[in-house]
């Protein structure tokens, strides 16, 4: 198991050497230059040289690729053009957000989504099952642009019940500690704080939670009828074991292994992919951030933030693979 | 009778104190601004973006500033000034008792280095110890824009509370432009320490204190209590700039009473604002301008004058401002703002009239379009403050063109190869839009700037006319406002008589806000100075 960690492991630099070569390929064929939109319509010829030149935009492709490998080496990911600073210090203060953001998305929907699932294949062609099942196609179908502005409307507009954005109320202070609020809030003990990330991140979370939620619940149904059906859960039956019992620790241990497959990948793009999110609940994650990097042509930003994204699907995919052999030790890791 | 002169006089009383009442600036509370994105930085030499501005604008101050609601010029941290008869040396008499917010002094050492470290060679002289100037970590964008090195020759203490600039030109905008942003003065203490990290924790002598900034969420400041003016505000104890980038949900916290002032609203949600009872727009005519330019560089934009007069008769520009500016603008004659000194008055504008584009058409010699190829009309793929929606201006005008025989069809890029691209003047651009918001309040910043195509290959529009170009020579040289707004009044009819651009419009910025929020007051600039405002 170890050995498989490590090599795992190991296999993350191909990958991430692949992920920068592309991204490095498809900043040299989009047409945009950082230097102009950095100056706009002020900009003249003198300004502009002066600019690239600074940014060591005048060097070719391949001489500022061999730069960003080098720095990479050294785990400097540079500064970004924008806002000259650190990369690793930008992505330092916004993943925290990102990824609180996704825990607590990825912990709604597998809850719900897997008892639903669940019980929709136990329950197969009753109500429930066209009900909930229904709910899941919606699920997956709303725009999660749309969904937001809704529950901002309906829940904090009008019930009152949420904030509507950002996540942490204007007249609240919490000691920033490790950017995860949840956490800083518990390690110093600040209960009020506590509460209020907790009331900030609700609707953002189930906002992002509801694709997740439909594709894990349709997925917990499909295996479980499958797993179902199986000759050992008749023989299960027929020694007399209750329903209850045959379903959650009988099915349920080979039902999920497709489902942690489908939990890994969402859960990798939303540590990504949660721009959508992010811009409608004014959530300063590093979705919108990297989002901002493309659209203002910023090559530090694209190349640092991707990186770390790409490290991070790659790492959840580990853990992913670790998992099945836990769940179902007839999966031995070769 | 005397009964009833009381009760009149009770009402009076009554009504007075009311008025006293509701005008009375209150102490304390906090103002929530709600923005689309967050400051770049916070270092007022190297910024170049609104968003930047607007925290710096209360938190630095300049030599000299900008009146509310104008860019005519006041005293700021300069009492007063002196002007040398041959218009090159500018002496400064600095305000007395003024301290940065890290206790710093003000004088005219900390002048010398706020400017001094902006020059790309420095010949600057202190009249203290001073401080070493830093080398610059990347170039002064609005420093070099607007072309202060070849300006400004030599800065020098010469007392504790006196500063002579010397100048290399006579440049009249010189002023003008040390109100602006770029130069604001800093605490040399401050930046020494860790100048790569000042734009983060920025110390200037403005009226509110930089306390955190939380990326891509909120700065907070907080009231200067040692403020030197004692006179007006801050009134605000905490003021915080709240990041939301989506326009609805921004107008939604609004609503929601969550943000005081919300920054660049959806146009179709004024109305809704206008409606809502805890409400109120704050508007102010934008110092800005957006034109339609032609590929000036080759023919037969360059030497058909007709041809271009023909199209500026084609463009119903009204329907433009009444329908994709919704109302929030005015159509433009010139190509400086009206609120601007200097504006020409006596200018008709091309009016709308399909008839006459007809007939200069004929006479330009291309009948009905016959003899010219399919037009390309650059549009803007992004929306600025002189032009909302460029794809849907350019679309309304391919059907003005349309109905005079001239076929187009429109062209776009993103929005860093667009300016790219049409700085090149390519041979595919037959038309362009584009605008232009003032930096500082002086017509050569709009005339010049964007119009002397024998100044720079970098200006936009590559006009290229002789008069025209002395007339803007003169404009730079000559100190006397008077004078120069005869310039470049001349100018602007010269502009009108060769149709070098078409000046499309004017927008008007309107922003709602709480009804809580009082005397605040939109900037042409586009600063948002939160001094004298207050919370009722």
């Amino acid at each position: 198991m170890l050995s498989f960690i490590i090599r795992r492991t190991l296999s993350i630099i191909p990958t991430l050497l692949g992920v920068s070569i592309v991204i490095f390929l498809m900043l040299a064929i989009t047409p945009g230059d950082p230097a102009e939109l950095l100056l706009g319509e002020r900009a003249t010829e003198e300004t502009l040289e002066n600019m690239r030149e600074h940014l060591g935009l005048n060097e070719p492709l391949y001489v500022q690729y061999g730069m960003f490998l080098k720095r990479l080496i050294k785990f400097d990911l540079g500064e970004t053009i924008w806002t000259r600073q650190k990369v690793w210090d930008e992505i330092k203060q916004r993943y925290p957000a990102t990824i609180e953001l996704s825990v607590a998305a990825m912990f709604l929907s597998c809850f719900f989504g897997i008892i639903l699932g669940i019980i929709s294949a136990t329950k197969q062609y009753s109500w429930f099952d066209y009900m909930s099942m229904i709910a899941s196609l919606i699920g997956v179908s709303i725009p999660v642009f749309w969904l937001g502005l809704v529950l901002m409307l309906v829940f904090s507009l009008y019930l009152g019940w949420f904030p509507m954005s950002g996540r942490l109320g204007v007249d609240v202070d919490i000691e920033i500690i490790t950017n995860f609020y949840v956490l800083d809030a518990i390690l110093t003990r600040n209960w009020a704080g506590l509460r209020d990330v907790i009331w900030h991140l609700t609707l953002p979370a189930v906002a992002l939670s509801t694709i997740p939620l439909a594709i894990i619940a349709r997925m917990t149904r499909s295996s479980m009828l499958e797993v179902l059906r199986q000759d050992y859960i008749k023989t299960a039956k027929a020694k007399g074991l209750g329903q209850t019992k045959v379903v959650l620790k009988h099915a349920l241990r080979n039902g999920l292994i497709p489902v942690i497959t489908v939990i890994g990948l969402q859960f990798g793009i939303m540590l990504g992919a949660a721009i959508l999110t992010e811009t409608v609940f004014a959530w300063p994650g590093v979705g919108k951030w990297i989002f901002d990097g493309v659209v203002k042509r910023d090559y530090m930003v694209i190349q640092g933030g991707t990186m770390i994204v790409a490290s991070c699907f790659v790492i959840v995919n580990l853990v992913v693979d670790v998992l099945y052999a836990v769940i179902n030790p007839r999966i031995s890791v070769k | 009778m005397i009964k009833k002169i009381v009760v009149l006089l009770g009402i009076f009383i009554f009504l007075a104190c009311g008025i006293a009442l509701a005008d009375n600036p209150k102490m304390g509370g906090m103002l929530v601004f709600g923005r689309g994105g967050d400051s770049v930085g916070l270092d007022p030499a190297y910024e170049t973006d609104g968003n930047s501005f607007m925290v710096c604008d209360n938190i630095f101050e300049g030599l000299v500033f900008y009146k509310d609601e104008s860019t005519a010029l006041e005293p700021g941290l300069a009492t007063s000034w002196d002007i040398s008869t041959d218009g090159k040396t500018y002496t400064f008499h600095l305000r007395k008792g003024v301290r940065f917010h890290d206790g710093t002094a003000f004088n005219a050492d900390a002048v010398v280095f706020s400017i001094g470290r902006m020059m790309k060679e420095p010949n600057v002289k202190f009249m203290g110890k001073g401080w070493k100037i830093p080398k610059q970590e990347r170039p002064p964008e609005y420093w070099q824009m607007m072309e202060m090195d070849g300006t400004i020759g030599s800065i020098e203490a010469t007392g504790e509370y006196t500063v002579v600039f010397k100048l290399k030109r006579v440049e009249a905008p010189t002023l003008n432009n040390l109100g602006m942003d770029f130069a604001d003065m800093i605490s040399p203490t401050a930046f020494t320490k860790n100048p790569k990290e000042f734009l983060r924790n920025p110390v200037g002598t403005g009226p509110y204190k930089f306390v955190k900034w939380i990326r891509d969420d909120r700065i907070i400041l907080e009231k200067n209590k040692d403020y030197w003016d004692t006179s007006g505000g801050p009134y605000l104890d905490k003021v915080v700039f709240r990041a939301i980038p989506e326009n609805s949900v921004r107008f939604l916290e609004l609503k929601g009473g969550n943000i005081h002032i919300c920054q660049f609203p959806n146009p179709a949600d004024l109305p809704l604002a206008r409606k809502d009872p805890n409400l109120k727009i704050i508007s102010q005519p934008g110092m800005n301008i957006g034109y339609l330019g032609f590929g000036l560089t080759k023919e037969p934009w360059k030497s058909n004058v007709h041809l271009r007069r023909a199209v500026a008769h084609a463009i119903n520009r009204k329907a433009i401002v009444d329908n994709i500016y919704h109302g929030m603008g005015e159509v433009a004659r010139n190509c400086i703002p009206p609120t601007m000194w200097g504006y020409n008055t006596d200018v008709p504008g091309y009016k709308y009239d399909p008839e006459l584009a007809k007939q200069e058409l004929a006479k330009a010699g291309f009948p009905e379009g016959k003899g010219l190829h399919e037009l390309t009309l650059w549009s803007m793929p992004v929306p600025r403050p002189y032009n909302p929606e460029g794809l849907k201006v350019g679309i309304a005008m391919l059907g003005d063109l349309a109905k005079i025989g001239l076929k187009a069809r429109i062209v776009s890029y993103d929005w860093g190869t667009y300016l790219k691209r049409q700085r090149d003047q390519p041979s595919d651009m037959d038309f362009f839009q584009l605008g232009w918001t003032g930096d500082n309040g002086d017509p050569d910043n709009f005339l010049a700037v964007l119009f002397d195509g024998l100044a720079s290959p970098s200006i936009r529009t590559q006009w290229k006319n002789e008069t025209y170009h002395a007339l803007m020579l003169d404009g730079k040289k000559t100190v006397d406002q008077a004078k120069r707004t005869a310039i470049y009044k001349k100018a602007q009819q010269l502009m009108y008589d060769e149709v070098p651009v078409i000046p499309i419009a004017h927008s008007t910025v309107m922003w709602p806000a709480v009804k809580k929020v009082a005397n605040f007051k939109l900037h042409p600039t586009g600063s948002v100075r939160l001094k004298n405002v207050w919370l009722k």
